[in-house]
């Protein structure tokens, strides 16, 4: 009868009415564990930081962040300032330019086009002074220049030295041999030499031009390695290779001193760290201040000699030295400074501006709750 | 001897208990059938249909796998990376593509092993199948169309039958089809009139069976054919994805356009194309220029096309499985009484939840605790209550009563089966009862006997109570004969034989005396006006679909206050039709609610074809967009989906439907968001569901506060993933106008990849699971802070477009900073130079650190994890930048970023400008979070001062 049916027909009906049966009992029991656990992850109660920005809040770190930061952005931009950087064109695109005659060079010119500019400098350049070559127009960014190089072979390994990466294509092999070191960018290294002069009444004084120590420390002591062999003898290591298409010399021959030779050629290095911008500078050589007495380069007119091996004129592009000293910050760049000092000012200004509007609103706030 | 004759009333059919099937039909058949030759009821059976063997999975899952739009993009990509020379490696978009579909692949191939399981289950099952008049055993799965099939009680189908004969006398047998359209009711079927006479004469009688001829199998069923993927349903948020998808599929493209004309442009200066210092390979030099365009175009489509990030879908499905955990989790939804929580049955719609605009439930059961109560009843105009001993000759009734469902009902020894609505005739010694709703049963008694009944009725349903009238007649031993000739012959009819018996039926049911009436109470779910309230005042229009009677329907609507007292009602009833016109144009301000019957919705659903009654469907949108609350009475459980698809096809609204009965599954199964009461009706809704909750008041948490923080979450994971890949690649586009266009990559490659897997992921996804803008209490407690999410308001247009803005002013700052910085000769204080990766790596790391501290600044609720993932991503950012930047890695062509980080760090003034880079970059953001701050103050200030002076 209908006992039956209810128990039969509802087995986890009866739970609870008194009366009812108690059938359902049994199968609620079982499914006890579905209760959820009470933690205060499952349950969304994690405690919790809740921040909330109110303009009370933000507003004076808006003040104190243009505090800090018009500081720094004038102090950013007086050292910029305070910096001495004297640049030279030497393209020689305009007829009046010494270096006109070398305009349209070769590489393998030789004797290489030797052309001379003198020039002032107005104030005396009082701490070391960074000298380098700026190129403009030139894609070192260029994607296709950019993977055309093996940096194992730039590392040393002795099989990508007679195999270099097919990426160096079509600068890998000549005449059959392996290129070293192989690629369009070590193919189109810069070869201009630049020498300085200084004028003291018509003598010419030399200035010591520092070569090393331009480079990345890691790039010359562990990214860039010679083959490796029997001696020391780079002639022998280089073995079975041949020179870059554009070189007048072999590698092993780029520098007299053996630890300034070979794939370990500073300048080398400099120029195979690929530029971000088509007009960038490259660090040359370094001018060291001898003593406290004197300046590294006083005012005066000095001459630039150069040795114009460097083609730039088939593809528009410029060639300029740059004399520059460093101070904390690196180069002149009055950009940082600026930015800084703007954003410092806008902040303050805002900071100010919207304090006094909420000032406002706050007390007339409280002085609306006076009379609740 | 008893035999039963059940018919069904268009408009009187209602909810039906979705009890499991088996247990109810076997007592049903016990019942039905006292002297011994059962009826069986029998059950249609679920197939399901497995997508895959072990063969073709692999194919045809890949195949479905690439089908989908983003995973095809995704492929093409890959492939174009591996076969043209392409700026990046093919690893960096092969990695996660493999691993996105990997994981989706197992998946699937789990949940079709399930299927597979059940299905053999169910294939693999005995049924009897009579061949050379032997009964053979045979799986299930063997059936040819043509076999005959015997089926006993309580078995369930394995395919479409003709039904040859029964076991019972008059060849009839009782079918529940919940699994076909969800009515759990018993229909009664007849078998083919040719067949009936063998059937009881022969000797299939001992077989306490039905004999059926198989019309379809396999996947011809109907069940096969009606069988719809439930995956099918799409969030509104994944439709905003698409839409922004285009749109940065059209950035994308526009970029590569722009830079590949550009390229060409630039290259058709002679020495910009090949300078005498970077020559081109001799093949290069020989490819067509077309077919180099071509390639260029596809190159630059890869270089940029991390704006579309494959580590979203990954993000979004990862979000939206382990979110789902804390709506089952959340023991606030636990029912201490039935030891369940809630249920997730599918983890996509978590979103939807906060984006419903219509609230579709059933009565009993939902908003009701379906307990049925007995309360009392009526006897010839007299108050019965509780226990009723020998009433008029009628022995005793206990009391008080308890039934579930709504299912049979003993009232004094007297068997009345009260199956919902329907209207029976009961032949015992020729007296014929009859029950049912009072507006059933009053046109057919005399009419002087309603009187003293209907004041109680009616009494009782203004209380709330449901009612049923009881009336009997009787009848001669000729009057039997004759209606019995009258049925068999109305049986027997091939055409409109539901009409003809409805018509004997209603002869034989004329000039009744009524017996009385019975009121049981059906208590209302706890909480239920307080969720109610919350949900209107979350802005969300409640409809009300029941098969009860109006009276019965509107009381409780009062109770559970989705009617207020301050609600002016429409009343649309099959009386009152025709008013609608007239009150259309009040409709104004006031609220109004609107009560409507099953009979007047299927006269405007499905109009006739006179022309005058179609344009009622536009009037009655409009009056149903206009009302907050709606209450649908004496609903067939099929109009409950029309009512649905013609809504949602109409209007377009996020609809939400809630039942608990198998009655209740289509139009769960319709609507946007199905949630299934885990009530006393059996599991069929909560099966079918997308949610399961043990009780309505539920909903009122599920929908303002999971509904509400898995919307935000979502939305801002959405945007914000869009944001951080726009500020990623604009600066490698910008890039392009200074190298030549020639797709050189800013970053390098182990950035580009590990960007949006390793460096900025773990952020968003935290944020996206623990975020809460507002606590969960807050949220509950005040319903209006959801509209403040209606209408997918987080991924509008306007977001998307500050978002994009937003990403693409980042991406300038950082590009330009950079370049800016770079016109420095020297940023070291040795005066040596940074080179083309140092610069992408500046970018890169202003980049990260901006993108995470722009979540940072967004995040409002700060567990430890926030914290953990947040600064540890940073604080991973740094360490795998020294670590990658550390070695010399035998497996890389180029060490292009040895020491580069560590020396970008020896450099004051990148820290300086990466410190203000970042700075700039939040700017905006931060101010604007201060000026709506100032002008929300100034609103509060406004409203104060307002109030001080109006006081």
């Amino acid at each position: 009868g209908k006992k039956n049916y209810k128990a039969d027909g509802h087995p986890s009906g009866g739970v609870g009415v008194p009366g009812g049966g108690a059938v359902g009992g049994g199968g609620g029991g079982a499914v006890k564990t579905r209760k959820p656990d009470n933690t205060a992850f499952k349950q969304q109660r994690l405690p919790a930081w809740q921040p909330i920005l109110t303009a009370g809040t933000v507003l004076p770190a808006f003040f104190i962040i243009g505090l800090i930061f018009i500081p720094i952005g004038i102090g950013i931009f007086v050292t910029s300032n305070n910096i001495r950087e004297y640049e030279i064109d030497y393209t020689g695109t305009e007829p009046s330019s010494p270096c006109n005659k070398c305009l349209n060079v070769s590489w393998d010119s030789t004797p290489p086009c030797t052309c001379t500019i003198n020039f002032t400098l107005e104030h005396s350049f009082e701490s070391n002074v960074f000298m380098y070559y700026g190129l403009s127009n030139f894609y070192q960014n260029h994607r296709r220049y950019v993977k055309s190089r093996d940096d194992s072979q730039l590392n040393g390994d002795n099989s990508s030295l007679l195999n270099p990466s097919k990426e160096c294509e079509p600068y890998r092999t000549n005449e059959d041999k392996p290129i070293a070191p192989c690629g369009a960018i070590a193919n189109s290294m810069f070869n201009d030499t630049l020498e300085l002069y200084r004028i003291d009444n018509d003598t010419r004084t030399p200035i010591t031009l520092i070569k090393k120590g331009i480079a990345w420390w890691t790039d010359k002591n562990v990214k860039f390695r010679n083959p490796t062999g029997d001696g020391n003898n780079l002639t022998a290591l280089f073995q079975g290779t041949t020179k870059p298409v554009n070189w007048p010399k072999p590698v092993y021959m780029l520098d007299s001193e053996p630890d300034n030779n070979g794939f370990i050629n500073e300048d080398f290095i400099v120029w195979m760290r690929t530029a971000a911008l088509p007009t960038f500078r490259k660090l040359y050589r370094l001018i060291e201040r001898k003593n406290n007495l004197q300046p590294t380069l006083q005012a005066g007119k000095y001459s630039l000699d150069i040795a114009y091996n460097y083609p730039v004129h088939s593809f528009d592009g410029r060639k300029r030295m740059i004399l520059s000293t460093i101070s904390w910050m690196g180069g002149k760049n009055p950009f940082l400074g600026i930015a800084y000092i703007t954003v410092g000012s806008i902040c303050f200004f805002l900071g100010v501006v919207l304090l006094i509007i909420h000032h406002k609103y706050g007390n007339r706030n409280t002085s609306a709750d006076i009379p609740n | 001897n008893w035999s039963w004759k059940v018919k069904q009333e268009l408009g009187d059919i209602s909810a039906s208990p979705a009890l499991c099937s088996g247990v109810r039909s076997r007592s049903c058949s016990s019942a039905w059938s006292p002297q011994g030759s059962t009826c069986p009821a029998l059950v249609v059976s679920p197939s399901l249909s497995p997508q895959y063997t072990l063969w073709n999975f692999l194919p045809k899952n890949l195949f479905e796998q690439f089908r989908r739009i983003a995973n095809f993009y995704f492929l093409i990509i890959f492939l174009v990376q591996v076969i043209v020379d392409t700026p990046t490696s093919p690893v960096t978009s092969g990695l996660p593509l493999f691993f996105v579909i990997t994981v989706t692949a197992i998946k699937q191939g789990y949940e079709d092993w399930l299927r597979h399981r059940a299905d053999n289950e169910v294939n693999k099952s005995n049924v009897f199948v009579v061949e050379n008049a032997k009964q053979v055993r045979k799986e299930s799965e063997k059936i040819k169309v043509g076999d005959i099939v015997e089926v006993k009680a309580d078995e369930t189908f394995p395919c479409d039958l003709i039904f040859l004969a029964s076991s019972s006398i008059d060849g009839t047998c009782y079918v529940t089809t919940a699994s076909l359209d969800g009515e759990s009711n018993f229909k009664t079927h007849y078998a083919v009139r040719d067949t009936t006479v063998l059937c009881t004469d022969e000797a299939i009688d001992t077989l306490t069976a039905t004999i059926e001829f198989a019309v379809y199998t396999g996947m011809e069923t109907k069940m096969a054919l009606n069988y719809q993927g439930k995956s099918q349903k799409r969030s509104a948020v994944e439709k905003s994805i698409n839409a922004f998808l285009i749109v940065y599929l059209c950035i994308l493209l526009g970029k590569a356009t722009v830079c590949t004309t550009l390229k060409y442009v630039w290259q058709s200066n002679p020495f910009n194309d090949e300078p005498w210092y970077n020559e081109k390979t001799k093949k290069e030099r020989e490819t067509f220029k077309v077919l180099r365009m071509f390639t260029d175009f596809l190159s630059f489509m890869v270089l940029f096309n991390f704006i579309i990030p494959v580590s979203m879908y990954v993000t979004v499905e990862m979000q939206k499985f382990l979110g789902s955990f804390f709506i089952s989790w959340d023991k606030e939804m636990y029912d201490e009484e039935i030891q369940e929580g809630a249920l997730v049955n599918t983890s996509d719609l978590n979103e939807e939840l906060g984006q419903v605009e219509y609230v579709f439930t059933d009565k009993t059961g939902t908003l009701t605790e379906n307990s049925m109560e007995f309360i009392e009843c009526c006897i010839d105009g007299h108050k019965y209550k509780d226990c009723i001993s020998e009433v008029d000759g009628f022995s005793q009734a206990d009391g008080p009563l308890k039934y579930y469902g709504k299912a049979e009902k003993v009232w004094n020894g007297c068997v009345c089966c009260w199956l919902w609505g329907a209207v029976a005739l009961l032949l015992l010694p020729l007296l014929l009862f009859c029950k049912g709703a009072d507006s059933s049963i009053f046109p057919r008694v005399q009419q002087e006997e309603i009187q003293p009944t209907k004041v109680h009725v009616d009494r009782n349903a203004m209380d709330g109570y449901r009612t049923l009238c009881v009336a009997f007649k009787e009848l001669t031993q000729k009057e039997y004969d004759k209606i019995d000739r009258q049925l068999n012959e109305a049986k027997m009819a091939l055409q409109d034989r539901e009409e003809k018996m409805a018509k004997v039926f209603d002869d034989t049911e004329a000039n009744m005396h009524l017996i009385g009436a019975t009121a049981v109470e059906d208590r209302l779910q706890e909480q239920l006006a307080e969720t109610i309230e919350a949900l209107h005042a979350a802005g969300m229009k409640v409809w009300v679909l029941t098969g009860d009677k109006m009276e019965t329907a509107k009381s409780t609507c009062y109770a559970c206050r989705l009617f207020q007292t301050s609600t002016e009602l429409l009343e649309l009833t099959a009386r009152t039709v025709g008013d609608s016109d007239r009150k259309e144009d009040r409709l104004h301000d006031q609220e109004y609610g609107l009560i409507i019957d099953g009979s007047t919705l299927s006269l405007i659903l499905n109009p006739s074809q006179d022309s005058g009654s179609s344009n009622y469907k536009s009037i009655f949108l409009q009056i149903c967009l206009k009302c907050t609350a709606v209450l649908c009475c004496r609903m067939a459980p099929l109009q409950k989906a029309q009512v649905f698809i013609y809504l949602s096809l109409a209007a377009g609204p996020i609809t939400l439907s809630i039942g608990d009965g198998a009655n209740d599954v289509s139009m769960i199964l319709e609507a946007h968001v199905g949630i299934g009461i885990k009530g006393k009706e059996g599991r069929q809704a909560s099966r079918n569901s997308d949610y399961a909750v043990p009780k309505f008041k539920h909903l009122r948490k599920l929908l303002l506060a999971h509904g509400h923080l898995y919307y935000v979450r979502i939305a801002h994971l959405v945007q914000y993933f869009f944001y951080k890949n726009l500020c990623f690649i604009l600066p490698q586009f910008l890039y392009q106008f200074f190298c030549g266009f020639s797709q050189q990559p800013l970053y390098d490659a182990a950035y580009l990849t590990m960007y949006n897997i390793c460096f900025t992921s773990l952020p968003i996804l935290a944020y996206s699971l623990l975020e809460q803008h507002i606590s969960i209490d807050t949220l509950t407690s005040d319903p209006q802070l959801y509209m403040k999410v209606s209408d997918n308001a987080m991924l509008q247009w306007r977001p998307f477009l500050y978002w994009t803005f937003l990403g693409a002013f980042e991406g300038l700052v950082f590009f330009f900073g950079v370049y800016f910085l770079f016109q420095n000769s020297s940023l070291e204080d040795n005066g040596k130079v940074f080179g083309n990766w140092t610069f992408g790596t500046i970018v890169f790391t202003v980049l990260v650190f901006t993108v995470t501290l722009k979540l940072a600044l967004d995040t409002r609720f700060w567990t430890w994890m926030n914290h953990f993932v947040i600064w540890g991503s940073l604080a991973f950012y740094v360490f795998f930048s020294f670590f990658w930047g550390g070695v010399i890695w035998p497996f890389l062509k180029q060490q292009r970023m040895y020491f580069v980080f560590a020396h970008m760090l020896t450099s004051v003034s990148t820290w300086l400008a990466i410190i203000l880079l970042i700075f700039i970059s939040l700017f905006p953001e931060i101010l604007l979070i201060v000026l709506k701050n100032i002008k929300e103050k100034n609103h509060q200030v406004r409203n104060k001062m307002m109030r001080t002076l109006y006081s």
